[in-house]
């Protein structure tokens, strides 16, 4: 007997596609230089701006970056892949075509942190359009202004098999191939600006079964959260709809982050027919083996592998190891540190945990290649702790002044006089502090431990902090 | 004896060239004469005429004699419309190369030709402009889309032209005006700056008074450029024909072409070209191209369905003409209505049928894969013969409003030149002789980059031929 459909429990079934703005210097299709923020219209040429008679001529660097994606997600490149005419009408497409690929991408099947990739193809990007009057959009707008510095730029789009069964799980895996994608150096993948695009592909089952439902593609969702939302509301909506006896339609939802909430924008009836045909401007693309071994050779080592060196080489906890492979700078510094070292104390999971924990919220939003703090100094003082040298908490109050000002931590150490405490030295004061607060000695020779408290605050008062907390409680439990 | 201009405007481009080279005219001098010719006009051949003549330089290999460019290429700061009503008032930002390499090879532009609108059409009747009429006879078409470029040489307005041919717009108005046409090899001549109609067909080429003409502007047009991705560097250098006979060249006369559907006055001249082929000791055999019968119907597949994309951009938003009310959607509908004639506009629904969902296969598919027939047909009879020989039009110069009503009479036009814009290989169309007072042109093919061996044997017939004539020069 089927279960009551109310307790039936679904599995969200999940795939991305993101769009990808590469950092050429030049645009996809003509020899404008790429916009940031100019006056509009003033990086257009007849190319970009479609005029009668012009032709696209394949950018050389784009091809380079979208091979280097292809290679880094694990894709077969296709020996000659196809440029398509994509049809339809807006403003923003100056040819009344996009020049995309269709049948033939230059890369497929990748694998990229355990969610298979699709495909991988080259395209231009659209102009922006600017409309004016309250709704921001064109229905009801006063009037609308096209700037085309933007159309044309080489986008490079990356479809996910539906292997993502969570928002959490969707948002996560975005940000690894947003790391990846920054690690390879193509774009600027910022999800504000647009430089980096996710639109997601969302349907809910049965747990348990095999075949697909029907899904709803997501638009619009500019940031990690947005996504996450967006998702979430649309698996709601979905199981909302099935619980009730009825069917999701297939339709494309632009999610507003204002409301948090999804409308549609078209349904499958409504859904374009862009009659595709190859490019007959453009001939296949063919890449040279010399094209694909400067590719191989541009693969810097990727976040998901370097995650994995970290936490199986470096013996890096995972969740740190990720940190320091997702964030490239934040790893590149680690590991200036840990050469630094030299190979001795501190180990690396130590020193890693000086970066991320210590170091990053000294930092702020500013690249850690740009701090005062050199990898070399915060490696010196992770040493100088590891070796008894200075304590934890003196340690951290130097970091302070050298995140602040700069400075060599030996040198700043001896300067404000924040050496550990000689063991001879500490000893004394231990012992004042017993002899001072023998109702404390009292209580913990009978077992309450917590009373072990009073006496090691004491010697730290009388240390002004200097003293290695850890190191006091141990010669506190030994002497009393 | 100093030469009066009406000597000069006799003469064949490479003979005005040696005239200004010997100083016995001066490229201004030249340039006047023609300017003034093509601004009195009565043909409808030009929709522009160039005031002033640039100068140029002594060592101008083309001498200054100037250029007839059909409308359809991009010209900077001169009004380009391609003859649309849709392109009234556009004035591009930058020259085609076709235009500029000839200006600066000593070619300058002497003024826009008229032309069926987007190239479109056999007649020249599909200008918004008014149509061309051809000078052997003005009730009479010069031929399309390059009518206005053929007139003009025909009567002796320019002493050479350019045009583009996508399925036969340069070698049948040449041939209905009795002029010389060659249609190069696809991706010899780049295409930049040409309007397009259908980019896997379009190629410039020149129109000429003779075939040695033909060969010199021929020789200036082609080249890899690097703003044309489907351009390639010929493979050879180029030097005049000289060719006096045809010893030991096997000419290929496919039946498809020769057969039912030819006019018999036009079959006449081409039995008579044939003896002439064989008393220069070429040799002739029947040769098939089985799937050229389909050529027409294949191409009015391929053809409209690339131009319903090229020609989308014609939107009102950036250039040209602009309708409607200001939403977005009667823009688009006012301004497309009132900017493209009905033979464009037929193309574009049978282009985009075409291309839609569901009928792709049957359509652009199935015509892409005749296509590879066609080209397959070609590249077996160049196993036998060196050149294919068929007449260049099924008719000689049919009269004006003859075939308007009836679109698919006016599409058995390119009957005979489709074949070879399908394969992308080069053909050239000489007037072979007359008909009922009419000229009829004799096409010659040949295999991809032949163009050296094609104008060879094209000014060995010429020379045997004595074809003269022409019509009484404007």
């Amino acid at each position: 007997m089927p279960e009551p459909v109310a307790d039936r429990r679904y599995e969200p079934v999940i795939g991305l596609e993101i769009h990808v703005q590469l950092a050429t210097r030049t645009k996809m299709f003509c020899g404008c230089e790429l916009s940031f923020g100019e006056e509009p219209n003033t990086r257009t040429c007849p190319v970009c701006l479609g005029h009668p008679g012009v032709l696209p001529v394949v950018n050389a660097e784009a091809v380079h970056y979208a091979l280097m994606i292809g290679l880094a997600l694990g894709c077969d490149i296709a020996p000659r892949s196809l440029f398509h005419r994509k049809n339809y009408f807006y403003p923003d497409l100056p040819k009344g075509y996009q020049i995309s690929q269709y049948d033939v991408p230059l890369a497929r099947d990748g694998i990229l942190g355990g969610v298979r990739i699709h495909r991988v193809h080259l395209e231009e990007d659209a102009a922006k359009l600017v409309h004016a009057g309250a709704s921001g959009r064109i229905h009801g707008a006063a009037g609308s202004s096209v700037d085309f510095n933007r159309g044309g730029t080489p986008l490079v789009e990356i479809v996910s098999e539906p292997d993502i069964r969570s928002a959490a799980d969707a948002g996560e895996w975005l940000r690894l191939l947003r790391a990846t994608l920054k690690r390879l150096g193509v774009s600027d993948v910022n999800m504000d600006e647009g430089s980096l695009r996710c639109d997601a592909n969302v349907s809910i089952r049965p747990a348990g079964e095999a075949t697909l439902g029907t899904k709803a593609e997501l638009k619009n969702m500019n940031s990690f959260r947005f996504l996450q939302r967006g998702i979430e509301a649309e698996i709601a909506r979905q199981e909302e709809i099935v619980r009730g006896g009825g069917a999701v339609l297939q339709e494309t939802l632009h999610f507003d982050p204002v409301s948090g909430g999804l409308s549609s924008l078209r349904s499958k009836e409504e859904a374009h027919d862009y009659r595709y045909f190859p490019e007959p401007d453009l001939v296949p693309l063919a890449p040279t083996e010399a094209m694909l071994d400067r590719a191989r050779a541009a693969l810097p080592e990727l976040p998901a592998a370097r995650a994995e060196r970290l936490e199986h080489d470096l013996g890096i906890a995972p969740d740190t190891a990720r940190l320091l492979a997702f964030r490239s700078e934040l790893g590149d510094y680690f590991e200036a540190a840990l050469a630094a070292t030299d190979g001795g104390a501190p180990d690396a999971r130590t020193l890693a945990s000086w970066v991320t924990v210590e170091l990053v919220p000294r930092l702020g939003d500013a690249d850690p290649a740009d701090s005062r703090v050199s990898p070399g100094a915060l490696a010196k003082l992770a040493e100088m702790v590891a070796g008894r040298a200075v304590s934890q908490s003196a340690a951290k109050q130097v970091l302070d002044v050298m995140a602040a000002e700069g400075g060599e931590p030996d040198r700043l150490v001896e300067e404000r006089g924040l050496a550990r405490t000689e063991s001879d030295e500490l000893g004394a004061i231990v012992d004042r502090a017993i002899d001072q607060n023998a109702a404390a000695v009292e209580q913990v020779r009978s077992g309450n431990e917590k009373a072990i408290g009073a006496i090691v605050g004491a010697v730290m008062r009388a240390t002004e902090g200097r003293a290695d907390g850890g190191e006091v409680q141990r010669m506190v439990r030994e002497r009393t | 004896m100093a030469p009066t201009s009406g000597d000069v405007s006799e003469l064949t481009a490479a003979a005005a060239i040696d005239r200004v080279g010997a100083g016995e005219v001066s490229p201004a001098e030249l340039f006047e004469l023609y300017r003034d010719r093509a601004a009195s006009e009565r043909l409808g051949a030009f929709l522009l005429v160039s005031d002033n003549a640039p100068a140029i330089p002594a060592e101008a290999p083309l001498g200054g004699v100037p250029l007839a460019v059909k409308d359809v290429f991009c010209v900077a700061d001169v009004p380009s419309t391609a003859a649309s009503r849709i392109l009234e008032g556009y004035r591009p930002p930058y020259t085609a190369t076709a235009v500029e390499r000839l200006a600066a090879a000593g070619a300058p532009m002497l003024g826009k030709t008229n032309m069926d609108e987007f190239a479109m059409g056999s007649s020249s009747e599909n200008s918004a402009y008014g149509p061309v009429l051809n000078p052997w006879d003005e009730k009479r078409v010069p031929g399309g889309s390059s009518g206005g470029s053929a007139a003009a040489v025909a009567a002796g307005l320019a002493p050479w032209a350019i045009g583009t041919d996508t399925g036969g717009s340069i070698r049948q108005p040449a041939a209905l005006c009795g002029v010389v046409g060659l249609k190069p090899t696809y991706g010899s001549v780049s295409r930049y700056g040409m309007i397009a109609f259908a980019s896997s067909l379009d190629q410039c080429g020149p129109l000429t008074r003779d075939v040695t003409d033909a060969a010199l502007l021929f020789r200036h047009l082609v080249g890899r450029d690097h703003r044309d991705s489907t351009s390639l560097e010929y493979p050879q250098p180029l030097e005049a024909p000289t060719a006096e006979r045809l010893d030991g060249l096997r000419f290929g006369v496919p039946p498809e072409l020769t057969g039912e559907g030819i006019e018999r006055g036009v079959l006449d001249v081409f039995e008579c070209v044939v003896a002439t082929i064989e008393e220069l000791g070429g040799g002739v055999e029947e040769v098939s191209l089985p799937h050229s019968a389909h050529g027409l119907s294949a191409y009015y597949v391929l053809a409209p369905a690339e131009a319903s994309a090229n020609l989308a951009r014609f939107d009102g938003v950036r250039y040209g003409m602009r309708s409607g009310d200001g939403d977005l959607l009667s823009l688009y509908e006012e301004t497309r209505a009132e900017g493209f004639g009905d033979e464009v506009k037929r193309r574009i629904m049978l282009g985009t049928y075409a291309l839609s969902s569901g009928y792709y296969e049957a359509y652009y598919g199935r015509a892409q894969r005749v296509r590879t027939k066609i080209v397959e047909d070609f590249t077996d009879a160049f196993e036998r013969v060196d050149l294919v020989l068929a007449p260049t039009s099924p008719t000689v110069a049919f009269e004006l409003g003859e075939r308007t009503a009836d679109p698919l009479s006016m599409y058995l036009s390119d009957y005979c030149t489709v074949p070879m814009s399908l394969a992308g290989i080069p053909a050239i169309s000489i007037p072979g002789g007359l008909s009922a007072g009419l000229p009829v042109g004799i096409q010659l093919a040949g295999p991809a980059f032949s163009e050296p061996r094609i104008l060879d044997a094209a000014l060995a017939l010429e020379r045997a031929l004595a074809f003269d004539g022409g019509p009484a020069r404007a």
